[in-house]
């Protein structure tokens, strides 16, 4: 008896710490400053999106009009189609996929759904992470991607970031050190980075703006029924002793 | 009314209508003394009824085409209307089914409801289960995703390590030598059509079965034993309309946890719906880490655990196997005296607790990547697993039971 329960509090003592193992060095993410109820931040990073990112990359599932959704007018979404587009036509690149992966050795990937795929955090800390590497043949890396075949498309808004390796508290850190000013300061920088973000995680789900809104009417009736039904049960089982 | 009552009569003398209200509704007889523990049952049921109805309509938009899967599945969730809705509860659902089924055993397991006379009762859960397993397997490759992809092609792999006759029987399941269009297709048709035949069949023949023997209660004792003068048991009430209206309360409560993933959290952190399986499937790119979804994990982790023996990993997938099917034997590994946890000794509880503690260890290190430590722990665990099963005949027989009640508590 007594060594059944030391075997069991041998197995508690062992599978707890195993739970408590976190999966193991990650690097660290920024937080992403996205807010979905913010329909101006939202139609900056659709602007930006459709100005710097199109040009290589698809949104294949996603519809002009659906920028509707965030307050743009039909005027302005039409002033984002590019030529031979209709209103209701999905997002394809100017860039043909098969010239995109002459020129980069990939194609680049469609950003439909990339927020789900990669999370917010990591498409925020991913743009604002190239430094320049003369070694790589479009002269960037990417801390957080490396030997990433983008080319820092956003260098000219951030400026040139070089990689520094810092001793501190005895262990290495990889840091990033801004040389060139950019045409932007850094907060303008990251802000701007976090309406495109903002922006792909909308994209990567446009139902979300009702989805929640939904929700609460959901579960707010649901707590009336359940208040009925309680009471309903409490009637009939008055009888049952 | 009078034509109603008319109606009613007319199909009562072609069928045995009213007959069958009775002897399965308002005059089954339930054990009043249910708890928290006996809502799964009918929630399993109203799961796979969610389940089935939105499946039929997110097959008016799906296109079982490895071409066109990917986006179709993006198709629903922005163009079609309530699309997005439609495949959240699906999704929800797959998940949710397992959740409610592991808690349905687990209660089965801890009152005894699978020792005589319900073994074939018991035995035909089981066969629920593991048609549910197959149900969601095939399912979870239809959006065609990374994982959806990769996934397949692991647990398929499995079956090519049997001998003799393993590559063949996996090219069967394929259709193909790898995951291709043609594994779609058929896991589709067998999604859609031939495993939920399957499960409402099984579904119906539970019920069936649950009704001739009736229900067991957290007592473990059997009701039948005391009956009133018109031979309904003495702590027995009709299941209409006493269970239909408790089971209303369970239905809206599980409604509401139900609405608060579909709605707030469909992903559930990566759990129901996995990031990589937002990236289309590519045969040409293995993703760095690959896991089931959470609901296989503990097989997962005891396949893993078990060494390659002679080069084959057949070994590893018999104790996969058995591990999944385990339960199936209980009627007749359990000698105890009594049937409830409520009147059983310590050693039994001690077992019962290191099997929940072994099952949850399990299922989280059958997400994780492989390292030595993880290994050696899901080694243990997968020991333990096994032990609550082959020691059972003699660590019940040696405890100390306490003394059933003759009634059934009810306060």
């Amino acid at each position: 008896m007594k060594l059944i329960k030391k075997l069991w509090m041998l197995v508690l003592l062992m599978a707890i710490p195993a739970m408590a193992i976190a999966s193991g060095a990650s690097f660290h993410l920024d937080h992403a400053p996205g807010n979905l109820n913010d329909k101006a931040s939202l139609q900056r990073g659709a602007q930006f999106f459709a100005a710097n990112c199109l040009a290589c990359h698809s949104a294949a599932y996603m519809r002009y009009n659906r920028l509707m959704d965030i307050g743009m007018s039909e005027d302005e979404v039409r002033k984002l189609l590019p030529e031979g587009s209709k209103l209701g036509s999905t997002m394809k690149a100017m860039m043909d996929s098969e010239s995109a992966k002459a020129a980069f050795s990939v194609a680049p990937p469609d950003l439909s759904v990339i927020a789900r795929s990669r999370g917010t955090d990591w498409l925020y800390t991913y743009l604002r992470s190239f430094y320049v590497d003369t070694a790589r043949p479009n002269g960037v890396n990417n801390l957080l991607f490396p030997l990433v075949a983008m080319p820092n498309v956003l260098g000219g808004m951030q400026g040139e970031q070089v990689l520094q390796i810092e001793k501190k508290e005895g262990h290495e850190a990889q840091m990033l050190k801004l040389t060139t000013p950019g045409s932007m300061s850094t907060a303008e920088f990251d802000a701007t980075v976090g309406d495109l973000v903002n922006y792909l995680d909308f994209m990567s789900e446009p139902a979300k703006l009702v989805r929640y809104k939904l929700g609460y009417i959901v579960l707010g009736f649901l707590f009336l029924l359940l208040i009925l039904t309680y009471a309903l049960k409490k009637e009939f089982w008055r009888d049952i002793h | 009314m009078k034509l109603l009552k008319n109606l009613v009569g007319w199909v009562d003398e072609r069928f045995p209508l009213l007959d069958t209200w009775k002897e399965h509704l308002s005059e089954y007889y339930a054990p009043k003394n249910f708890n928290f523990w006996y809502f799964f049952g009918s929630l399993a049921l109203l799961v796979l009824v969610i389940q089935i109805v939105t499946g039929i309509f997110l097959t008016m938009s799906y296109k079982p085409d490895a071409l066109f899967a990917f986006a179709s599945v993006e198709f629903i969730m922005r163009d079609v209307q309530w699309g997005w809705l439609l495949r959240y509860i699906h999704s929800t659902g797959a998940s949710m089914f397992f959740v409610v089924v592991y808690l349905h055993i687990f209660r089965g397991m801890m009152y005894g409801s699978y020792r005589k006379p319900r073994e074939l009762l018991w035995i035909i859960g089981v066969v629920i289960y593991l048609a549910l397993m197959a149900e969601a397997f095939m399912g979870y490759l239809l959006p065609w995703g990374q994982m959806s992809f990769w996934g397949a092609q692991v647990i398929v792999n499995l079956f090519s390590s049997v001998p003799f006759i393993g590559p063949d029987l996996s090219v069967l399941i394929r259709g193909d030598y790898v995951i291709s269009d043609a594994t779609l297709n058929r896991f589709f048709a067998l999604h859609v059509i031939a495993v939920p035949l399957v499960l409402a069949g099984l579904v119906f023949v539970h019920l069936i079965a649950l009704h001739k023997v009736g229900s067991n209660n957290p007592d473990g004792i059997e009701i039948k034993k005391h009956k009133d003068a018109n031979g309904h048991p003495l702590d027995g009430i009709p299941f209409h309309p006493y269970y239909t209206v408790k089971d209303m309360v369970g239905v809206v409560a599980f409604l509401i946890v139900f609405s608060a993933i579909v709605f707030f959290a469909p992903d559930v952190g990566g759990y129901f719906l996995e990031a990589n399986n937002f990236v289309p499937a590519n045969p040409m790119q293995t993703p760095a880490h690959i896991a089931p979804v959470w609901y296989f994990t503990p097989y997962y982790a005891i396949l893993r655990a078990v060494p390659p023996m002679f080069g084959s990993q057949f070994p590893g997938v018999i104790a996969m196997g058995i591990g999944a099917i385990a339960v199936v034997f209980l009627p007749w590994l359990d000698r105890g005296k009594v049937k409830s946890i409520r009147y059983r000794g310590p050693i039994y509880k001690a077992f019962l607790a290191s099997f929940v503690v072994s099952f949850i260890g399990l299922g989280y290190l059958g997400m994780m990547p492989v390292t030595p430590t993880y290994t050696l722990i899901s080694q243990v665990l997968s020991v333990v697993y096994f032990a609550f099963f082959i020691l059972m005949p003699w660590y019940t027989k040696i405890d100390k039971c306490k003394h059933e009640p003759d009634r059934v508590t009810f306060k």
